[in-house]
């Protein structure tokens, strides 16, 4: 779905600027020295302070393969894409680096240290259709829900809490939904929820799951300005994406993804027919090959 | 009379019997709620079967402890106290079937990720070999001692004030005190862990990466459901759990949408159901014609329960069968309705002398070709409004309706247009379409319309499109004894729908 107006190509120049960085949690102070220590004790050649970094990962699925040896960090404060044909591992990236499938072998940091000690910095939006939506919650409660890692175990969920949820809402244009069951929503309204969810984790790194699946316009336009703002606040961003056309439209990098890392970097350097073709092997069809072509076309003039 | 009656027939016994249902019914309907939510609603029948293993091995190794402590001649003092423990008491039968619970729930899931065997196919692989396998165990355990497969299998919740105890002068059912325990655990549970298992229930993916482990809590449901039912079972039988388990949950799903309110109502139809279903106990059989017969009491709280879910899904506003069809029905006769105020509309517009209008009601029924119930309830409701109104054997338009049906149009032939211009329907194509879509169109994508066809004056068709609403001056409400309007185009139908 092609929206009325296409938002501007992305400027590299300012993007390779980074914005000024906005406040960071408490919670966040304090990681990088840590982190710094640990990589230099083990002389690791991965940036330490690498909002996401995967060593040497692979993760099979009865005792098939699905992600290979993977090695990859994110740079900060990017929008990152991550492409590839079906079936490449794009989700079970996502899933093994928040430790929701095991790794056969390899370990993920966030900032330097373990998924598991930095939950807090991490937000993730699944597929919308990993949940069931006759699931009696309101869209507001669905919000919350981003804020429960926060909140403590057997503990109420504070006025502050729900503040940030409210925010959280607005941001993605729900508030006047906010009390509505979510089996009442449309799609892309139940796509948007999701996205208010992750905003309400307030992490670092972001992790999307196919936001952009099957939304209407209106979506699709919120979820880039959602993303543009995380962008200019300073956190990082990954998102698994099928649409060709529009990533060099909004991402800043890219991660070719079958099974391997194929290539990873900047949109521009990276994101060429040749690698498209060695990610996709010989399943790129002439069409995708044109709709390529358009989109490199549109971006140059 | 009926007060007499009432108390001649109501007697302690029956409010001990009716505490007990309550307590046991809304224990289970508490835990029930989650499991119907997680969509593992067998689960509850699952391990109300497969803990009996779990009671009988806890009562074969006690004995057996207990032997072996014996013939320890210097026990210490704390230990000796523990020999005397009856080997069927609440604790140990209880730790038997929780661990069986988390079993159950543990093999399920692995023999379901090992093999790919559906999760319901390995739930019933799990829990007939655990039952079989409890029968065997419990014949073994029956052969030494007074185990009674029938008596933990098949309690009956009428023989509950038989075994009382003194509590403040009131004699209660020891069941009452077991059960208000269990009651009291599982309230304790879902209140403190509300938030979790909320989460866990709608997302456990989410909850996991969140650090609330998703995995433990599904473990400690499984535990409480087991504790719940073996509790239940000694004094109210497993066919009262398993109903409670289940459909006050279910009924309380089709009567609201959200978490709280659902937990509430379900424990409040778990206390009708014990209510209703004891006092259906008296009654039934003496209306069949067989007085004084007793029938089971837990059975007839499970019928209750049944005939509950029943009204409850034919009722309930949002989700009930009926409210679905009225809502249907009105829709229908909304559409109707637009169908005959454009219908006259369009008569008015072509100018006929009245005495060739088409509007007598059965040619508008005609016309519109609706039933004959939505097409009388159309007009109806149409002349209510001051929409219409009947001239002789006519039916005509109001200023109001004309308002009205000039929306319709202009929605009608609005749409023809867009599907000529953007999507090349073929102009004998042109009406079906349209005539669905100008039902459902909004002002708001009324407006978006006309602008993206950029506000025609004639449709496809030639036919003249009528003003946005707002601009509607009185539209040239035609004399139709007067000056007639030029010859109809040769391009409309005879069935004036254009």
């Amino acid at each position: 779905m092609i929206p009325d107006h296409p938002p501007a190509p992305p400027d590299f120049a300012a993007a390779a600027a980074p914005p000024p960085r906005a406040p960071l949690m408490p919670a966040q102070r304090g990681g990088a020295p840590l982190a710094a220590l640990s990589a230099a004790a083990t002389g690791d050649e991965h940036p330490a302070s690498a909002p996401l970094s995967i060593h040497d990962m692979t993760v099979a699925y009865h005792r098939k393969p699905v992600l290979w040896d993977i090695d990859y960090d994110a740079p900060a404060e990017k929008l990152i894409g991550i492409v590839g044909p079906n079936g490449a591992g794009k989700s079970t990236l996502l899933k093994a680096v928040l430790n929701l499938v095991p790794k056969a072998s390899g370990r993920v940091t966030i900032f330097g240290q373990p998924f598991a000690r930095q939950r807090r910095r991490v937000g993730y939006v699944p597929q919308r259709e990993s949940v069931d939506w006759n699931f009696p919650v309101s869209v507001f409660d669905v919000v919350l829900m981003g804020r429960y890692g926060r909140v403590g175990w057997c503990r109420p969920v504070s006025r502050s809490h729900r503040a940030v949820a409210l925010d959280a809402l607005q941001r993605v244009g729900l508030t006047d939904l906010r009390n509505r069951q979510i089996s009442q929503l449309s799609g892309g309204q139940q796509q948007r929820v999701f996205l208010a969810r992750a905003l309400a984790q307030d992490a670092s790194v972001y992790l999307m799951d196919e936001p952009f699946a099957s939304v209407d316009a209106a979506t699709e336009k919120a979820i880039v300005a959602v993303l543009h703002e995380l962008r200019a606040r300073g956190r990082t961003v990954l998102v698994v994406h099928h649409d060709l056309q529009t990533v060099p439209e909004y991402f800043d990098h890219v991660l070719l993804l079958n099974t391997r890392v194929v290539a990873s970097g900047p949109t521009r350097d990276v994101f060429t027919i040749e690698n498209l073709r060695r990610t996709y092997g010989g399943r790129l069809t002439l069409l995708e090959e044109a709709a390529h072509a358009m989109a490199r076309g549109a971006q140059a003039r | 009379m009926s007060t007499t009656l009432a108390e001649f027939l109501w007697l302690p016994m029956d409010t001990q019997i009716v505490l007990v249902g309550a307590l046991c019914a809304v224990s289970c309907a508490l835990l029930g709620v989650f499991l119907v939510l997680r969509r593992m609603s067998m689960m509850g029948d699952a391990i109300s079967h497969a803990v009996l293993p779990g009671l009988a091995g806890a009562f074969l190794i006690t004995v057996w402890l207990q032997g072996c402590a014996r013939s320890i001649h210097a026990l210490p003092p704390w230990l000796s106290s523990l020999v005397d423990i009856d080997p069927r008491s609440g604790p140990i039968m209880m730790l038997g079937a929780a661990l069986v619970g988390v079993l159950t729930a543990l093999f399920t899931e692995w023999i379901h990720r090992a093999t790919n065997v559906d999760e319901g196919a390995s739930m019933g692989v799990v829990f007939t070999i655990l039952f079989a396998l409890g029968l065997i165990l419990l014949r073994r355990a029956a052969d030494g001692v007074d185990l009674d497969p029938d008596c933990v299998l098949n309690g009956e919740i009428a023989r509950a004030p038989l075994d009382v105890v003194r509590i403040a002068g009131i004699e209660t059912p020891r069941a009452a005190l077991s059960l208000s325990a269990v009651l009291a655990l599982n309230a304790a549970f879902v209140t403190l862990f509300y938030k979790e298992l909320k989460i866990s229930s709608f997302d456990p993916q989410l909850a996991t990466t969140l650090g609330i482990n998703a995995g433990a809590m599904h473990y400690a449901l499984m535990v409480l459901v087991a504790i719940t039912t073996v509790m239940s079972f000694e004094s109210v039988g497993s066919i009262l759990v398993i109903a409670m388990l289940i459909v006050p949950p279910a009924t309380a799903h089709l009567l609201t949408d959200r978490l709280g309110t659902m937990i509430v109502v379900s424990a409040a139809l778990a206390v009708a159901c014990a209510v209703g279903g004891h006092l259906a106990a008296i009654v039934v059989p003496g209306m069949l014609g067989y007085p004084g017969v007793s029938t089971s009491t837990a059975g007839m709280m499970g019928v209750v329960s049944g005939a509950l879910f029943f009204v409850v899904m034919l009722l309930a506003p949002r989700h009930g069968v009926l409210s679905r069809a009225l809502r249907r029905a009105g829709l229908h006769v909304n559409i109707v309705r637009e169908d005959i105020i454009a219908l006259l509309y369009r008569i008015d517009e072509r100018g006929l002398p009245s005495s060739h209008r088409p509007a007598a009601p059965s040619a508008i029924r005609r016309a519109i070709r609706a039933p004959r119930w939505s097409g009388w309830l159309a007009l109806a409701s149409l002349r209510s409004n001051r929409w219409v109104e009947r001239r002789g054997t006519h039916y005509h338009l109001t200023a109001l309706g004309r308002d009205r049906a000039a929306q319709i149009v202009r929605s009608h032939r609005l749409w023809e247009t867009y599907l000529d211009r953007h999507i090349a329907v073929p102009s004998d194509h042109l009406h079906g379409p349209a005539e669905q879509l100008e039902h459902v169109t909004t002002p708001a994508l009324l407006d978006e319309l006309a602008e993206s066809v950029e506000n025609p004056p004639r449709d496809p068709h030639g036919s003249v499109i009528p003003p946005a609403a707002s601009r509607t001056a009185a539209p040239t409400a035609p004399d139709p004894d007067a000056s007639p309007r030029p010859t109809p185009r040769r391009d409309v139908p005879p069935d004036n729908r254009r």
